[in-house]
């Protein structure tokens, strides 16, 4: 058994809170009317499903009608996608994306060009950061939606969104921001982003797994992608997941608490002891992603002379969970596309490791971190025939 | 997804690291995956006494040189040039599919090493 138990992979899902748990408790069980009945069952639960939109709607300040339920962040970006192609596609059929984008963006659009949309896909700089001036300048005439991630699940870089939705707005084309990491971690205003779509997801972020939810601005058209009872405004039939719901609300509640008591300035200040140390203590590290403009608790590095999975199955046996976009670990045998569009060569992106913090990470596990992870690597150095003169 | 048997092996390598003046040296790659085996033997009246290795690479691949390494050690050449692939697998318990060309380096890195042996001792 080791010597500590350190979840360091919140970028991949969270744990469910306590409180979010006891919130959705009593839905799995005695509350379990059908929200579309009008019977006192069936009320109780809309009453529930209602204000459980209306704390998802705050924490974005959003209206709650504004806010449509869906089963997780990948059906959010699918229903943003091609929702808007399905229903724009009389006016154009040219979509813009970025180089390092969800697989549930990447393939929905790459599914599109298929059926004859025309796809742009903007290259990233060596941060992560896609460039202002070429979304200005792929965006033409037949555009309908520019669609790119608010921050990366890889890297942790944040995008300069508010650039992004001005430079599309201005030449009257939609936006949509994948926002599964970045909401309730940083504040997120979609009054004063202006943005048109936005998609959340309750996993990331103290929630269950499997219910997310696509911000749509008032007035933005979408074509449903499932038919039946018309629930969520017709934008998402089928009956509520009433629980999910439930545990979605309280933990936005719980995000929104977080965010106003500044919690994240705590984590914050453990990432960077963190990429520190790791700087610090480890000859050959090379953080990935933005070094100021990247989620507070998210870190990313690389390593000469290191492959991911044996890092990671070490650092398994020693307790900790983490993850990385190393070919050994993809099954397909390609390291990461964030990673290789950063212009990562891919011997690097063969050491990658993410590290990302949680709301009950401690400088404790921090530093036990600090402590395991040097030597996980040296001896792994010590192992390969390659840069003997580092370990 | 991997056996007791690759954790355990790849947690505690046999036969690591590097031997002095070898008989023969063998390195061989995925360019696909980017990993690369090295494997050194000793060679003595045409038997393999001593052998070792280097890897980069993921589990697999370390827990594969592990145990081909203990395989051929005290083999005479030629029945170390027997041993497969699918030896190695078979003594690790199995290997999950995408991983199956990790154990073919661990076959092709004690084949590198013998020719490489053999072509020093100018044995065709
Ligand atoms: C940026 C991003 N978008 C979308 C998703 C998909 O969300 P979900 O797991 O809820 O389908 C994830 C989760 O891995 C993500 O990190
Ligand atoms: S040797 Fe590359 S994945 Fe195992």
């Amino acid at each position: 058994m080791p010597a500590r138990k350190v979840y360091l992979d919140h970028s991949a899902t969270t744990p469910l809170a306590a409180e979010v748990y006891e919130a959705m408790k009593p839905f799995l069980q005695e509350r379990f009317g059908n929200p579309n009945s009008l019977h006192s069952w069936g009320r109780e639960a809309r009453k529930a499903v209602d204000e459980s939109r209306a704390s998802i709607a705050r924490l974005i300040n959003a209206e709650p009608r504004e806010v449509i339920i869906t089963g997780g962040g990948s059906e959010a970006d699918n229903l943003a996608i091609k929702g808007t192609a399905f229903a724009l596609q009389g006016r154009g059929r040219h979509i813009i994306t970025s180089a390092i984008e969800h697989h549930a963006v990447i393939d929905t659009c790459k599914w599109l060009e298929k059926q004859g949309f025309e796809l742009t896909v903007l290259p990233v700089d060596e941060t992560g950061m896609v460039s202002i001036a070429d979304l200005d300048a792929a965006i033409r005439e037949e555009t309908i939606l520019v669609t790119i991630m608010y921050a990366n699940n890889e890297v942790g870089t944040i995008q300069p969104v508010r650039e992004i939705v001005r430079t599309a707005r201005a030449k009257g084309v939609r936006v949509h921001l994948d926002g599964v990491q970045a909401v309730g971690h940083i504040p997120v205003d979609v009054k004063d982003l202006d943005a048109d779509l936005l998609t959340l997801s309750a996993h990331k972020m103290y929630g269950p797994k499997g219910v997310g939810a696509l911000y749509v601005k008032r007035g933005v058209k979408l074509d449903p992608l499932v038919h039946g009872g018309g629930q969520e405004f017709g934008l998402r039939s089928g009956t509520e997941n009433t629980a999910g719901i439930v545990g979605f609300g309280a933990a936005a509640e719980l995000a929104n608490r977080r965010l106003e008591e500044g919690a994240v300035e705590e984590e914050s200040r453990l990432k960077d002891l963190l990429i520190n140390g790791i700087t610090d203590k480890i000859p050959n590290a090379h953080i990935t992603g933005h070094p100021v403009e990247r989620l507070p608790f998210h870190a990313s590095v690389c390593f000469d002379y290191i492959e991911g999975e044996s890092m990671l199955l070490r650092l398994d046996a020693a307790g900790i969970g983490a993850s990385s976009g190393s070919a050994c670990t993809s099954g397909s045998l390609e390291p990461s596309h964030v990673l290789l569009a950063m212009g990562i060569p891919h011997e690097l992106a063969h050491g990658s490791l993410r590290l990302t913090l949680g709301k009950d990470t401690t400088e404790e596990d921090i530093l036990y971190v600090l402590e395991i992870l040097p030597k996980v690597v040296s001896d792994l150095r010590a192992l390969s025939p390659l840069g003997k003169e580092l370990s | 997804m991997y056996s007791e048997k690759v954790i355990e092996l790849f947690m505690n390598p046999k036969n690591a690291g590097r031997i002095d003046n070898p008989d023969g040296v063998g390195q061989v790659g995925n360019p696909q995956c980017g990993d690369i085996m090295k494997i050194y033997i000793k060679v003595k009246d045409d038997r393999i006494e001593d052998i070792s290795f280097e890897t980069f690479g993921c589990a697999s691949a370390i827990a594969s040189s592990s145990m081909v390494t203990e395989m051929v050690k005290g083999k005479t050449l030629d029945e170390a040039l027997k041993v497969s692939n699918k030896d190695v697998m078979e003594e690790l318990g199995g290997l999950p599919p995408q991983k199956i060309h990790c154990s073919l380096l661990a076959e092709e890195g004690i084949k590198a090493a013998i020719e490489d042996y053999r072509k020093k001792a100018g044995i065709k």
